[in-house]
């Protein structure tokens, strides 16, 4: 695992009192592969594709996996997708780890490959949606094959989405422009134009995407990864 | 349905009152009939693709309509030579073209296709309801929402995505029409087209080959670098124009997706008998030019009286001409000399008065011809900005995509190949150094100087046998 330095996260729909301290932390440097997973589905068979109960794990989980044990032989160093909130939860307490919080994910996210802030780097932004704007196909490349950021965190941006502790925290309704209506303002501010950060159009999306699931969803570009407080 | 029934005899009883009240037929056929009828029955919708449009409903009662929409995100061609990842409702810029009759009861199915990187949702503006359906379609990838409405009012609606950031996904192109006919149908016509307007924001310039990324900082400064008909420059030229015949009746269903540009839509050579403004129930005749907002849309009618190339602009007319907001209606048919004669007669034109013509002092000075070491050099920034980018700053080309210049014997013994290609581009399989290519090299947009220049340029470089190239060599050649 890689240490996360600690720091402060504004999230994107926030006021500036809302800001999160977060402490340092350490983090996979890369998401967990199908390999990594089948491991944890021969441990824990409640787990396996077809025993996985359905409050769970809806229909799609490990979709692309042949059977309980078995998947493609190229996907064996891809990281694991149409997985749950639930499983990968589950995966990471049973590696003594945990999800990320947003706040941590989104901030180790935020680090270029040079500096730990990228976020006034237009070259990095401009990559990242890039990928971002490219649909994912129908097969997930190898991990390890995007730049390496600041900490020697690898494939936070440009290979899978990947699921955090409080993904649906968020409370945006899917709809850019309706968010600033909403009665939340004592949660979460509201509001794109009230938004901290109306350039960032790559935290749009994420948050898009984590708005747009729930915890028993199995995305075939949703993955995860695991961290662990120091 | 429960609400919108109630809603609807709310609305009934209170329409009947304000009629008491009032008791003016006038006022009765201004209020909007938008109470809800009996459905009967049900059906898929037929969806299509521009510029087609499905056919007319001739059904007289309200039914089920089920929509079924799939979201894809897919590269595509922005102008010969230059693709996008473009984010589609149905696999087409604009979207599926959706036709409903007003008091439908439509079900509507989006499908998010697993091989999408991102959630997506609509806002049909033919909806009366939260968002439009945005939130109540917000869709991850593999995964299909529902929802249903009904079609209260009729008229011509643009639909969107609305997911964050929302500017980027109608600025990929998720938009399209949905057309809600009036109760008692629209009047019969001999063509019906769909065409839609939307600006585009590259990283490249108009016109700068190979895969474009979307632009941010353009999209944000409104500056785009294309604005066209149907998604693509050309999308209604060529073989791909309208057509129709003299004495047609055509309507037109003009959209516009924005993200950022209205469009000051205009037939060149045509004046709309009708137009049914913004989706509005009354229409304007005798129009010229009609705004189409971004996120609006309207109906124009024309019966075509003479024939020819119609062409259809926006008339912010370096869009047309520079962006590629054009097209053509290809009317045929018998001219009719009264209603339009073409040219009937050129001569000599003599001011009274001023029969005593002023000449210029000095005749413009003709452009120097170019030495050979002006042509390298010059030759040299032509290549750079307008070669390079395919053909590489080595000119060895990059394999399976873009041939080799250098040591190339493709023109190795006739530079005549080289420049039919920069003049008139190129395109189909070829042979290039043993290896095959099958690629389109868009017609380079210089003079005939330039191309002599740049050619001259090649010639001389990357290990190629050198000679020169002089402007009446491509003159002839561009004939």
């Amino acid at each position: 695992m890689v240490e996360i330095q600690g720091g402060m996260y504004s999230p994107l729909y926030s006021l500036d009192s809302q800001k999160v301290k977060v402490q340092p932390f350490l983090m996979d440097a890369y998401p967990v592969t199908n390999s990594d997973f089948l491991a944890f589905v021969k441990k824990y068979p409640d787990w396996k594709k077809n025993s996985v109960k359905r409050l769970y794990a809806d229909s799609s989980y490990l979709r692309h996996w042949a059977n309980d044990t078995a998947f493609p032989q190229y996907l064996a160093n891809s990281p694991v997708v149409n997985v749950s909130w639930f499983a990968a939860k589950k995966y990471c307490e049973c590696e003594g780890k945990r999800l990320a919080t947003t706040a941590e994910w989104e901030l180790a996210a935020k680090a270029s490959p040079t500096n730990k802030d990228g976020s006034r780097d237009t070259a990095f932004r401009q990559w990242i949606v890039g990928v971002l704007s490219k649909p994912s196909g129908s097969s997930t490349p190898s991990i390890g094959q995007t730049p390496r950021n600041y900490y020697g965190v690898y494939d936070l941006h440009g290979l899978v989405w990947e699921w955090t502790y409080d993904f649906n925290s968020a409370l945006t309704t899917g709809e850019s422009r309706g968010n600033s209506s909403l009665d939340n303002t004592l949660f979460c501010g509201g509001g794109s134009f009230a938004s901290k950060d109306v350039d960032n159009y790559p935290a749009f999306m994420r948050f898009a995407i984590r708005s747009s699931v729930k915890a028993r969803y199995c995305v075939p570009n949703l993955g995860f990864r695991c961290v662990r407080s120091q | 349905m429960r609400f919108f029934t109630q809603h609807g005899q709310r609305l009934l009883w209170a329409l009947g009152l304000s009629l008491l009240i009032t008791a003016c037929s006038d006022q009765k056929q201004a209020e909007p009939q938008n109470d809800v009828e009996e459905i009967q029955g049900q059906e898929i919708a037929v969806l299509t693709d521009p510029p087609s449009v499905p056919p007319p409903i001739t059904r007289k009662h309200a039914t089920k309509v089920i929509v079924n929409l799939e979201v894809i995100e897919k590269e595509m061609q922005m102008m010969d030579g230059v693709s996008y990842v473009f984010w589609t409702f149905g696999g087409t810029v604009p979207g599926k073209f959706i036709r409903v009759r007003q008091g439908d009861f439509v079900e509507f199915h989006l499908k998010n296709h697993p091989d999408n990187k991102l959630p997506h949702n609509i806002d049909l503006h033919a909806v009366t309801g939260q968002g439009g359906g945005a939130a109540a379609t917000f869709t991850a990838p593999g995964h299909e929402t529902q929802f249903s409405f009904t079609a209260l009012n009729p008229g011509l609606y643009i639909y969107h995505c609305a997911t964050a950031p929302v500017g980027m996904h109608i600025g990929n192109g998720m938009y399209g029409l949905i057309l809600v006919e009036p109760k008692e149908g629209l009047p019969k016509v001999d063509r019906e087209f769909y065409v839609c307007q939307g600006d585009f924001y590259t990283k490249g310039n108009y016109g700068d080959a190979g895969l474009q990324p979307f632009d941010m900082a353009k999209a944000v400064r409104e500056e785009p670098d294309y604005v066209v008909f149907n998604g693509k420059v050309g999308a209604l030229t060529g073989p791909n124009a309208l057509k129709a015949k003299v004495g047609e009746k055509v309507r037109i269903f003009i959209g516009n997706g924005g993200p950022n540009l209205v469009s000051s839509f205009h037939v060149i050579g045509e004046i709309f008998d009708n137009v049914f403004r913004e989706a509005g129930s009354v229409p304007d005749h005798n129009i010229q030019t009609t705004l189409i907002p971004a996120g609006g849309a309207s109906i124009t009618e024309f019966t075509l009286n003479a024939p020819g190339e119609f062409i259809l602009v926006d008339h912010s007319i370096f869009r047309a001409f520079n962006k590629g907001a054009l097209g053509i209606l290809q009317a045929e048919g018998d001219p009719n000399k009264l209603i339009f004669s073409g040219q009937q007669d050129d001569r000599i034109y003599q001011p009274e008065g001023g029969a005593i013509q002023s000449m210029p002092e000095e005749p413009a000075p003709e452009a120097k011809p170019m030495t050979k070491e002006e042509k390298l050099t010059q030759g040299k920034n032509i290549y750079v900005s307008n070669c390079q980018a395919c053909h590489q700053a080595d000119g060895k080309g990059i394999p399976n995509a873009f041939p080799p210049l250098a040591g190339s014997d493709y023109f190795a013994n006739d530079p005549s190949k080289a420049i039919m290609a920069v003049s008139h581009g190129l395109s189909g399989k070829i042979t290039v150094n043993g290896k095959q290519f099958d690629g389109v090299m868009p017609k380079q947009n210089l003079s005939d100087a330039q191309t002599a220049a740049v050619i001259t340029y090649v010639l001389n470089n990357f290990g190629n046998k050198g000679g020169e190239v002089n402007p009446e060599d491509v003159t002839k050649l561009r004939k």
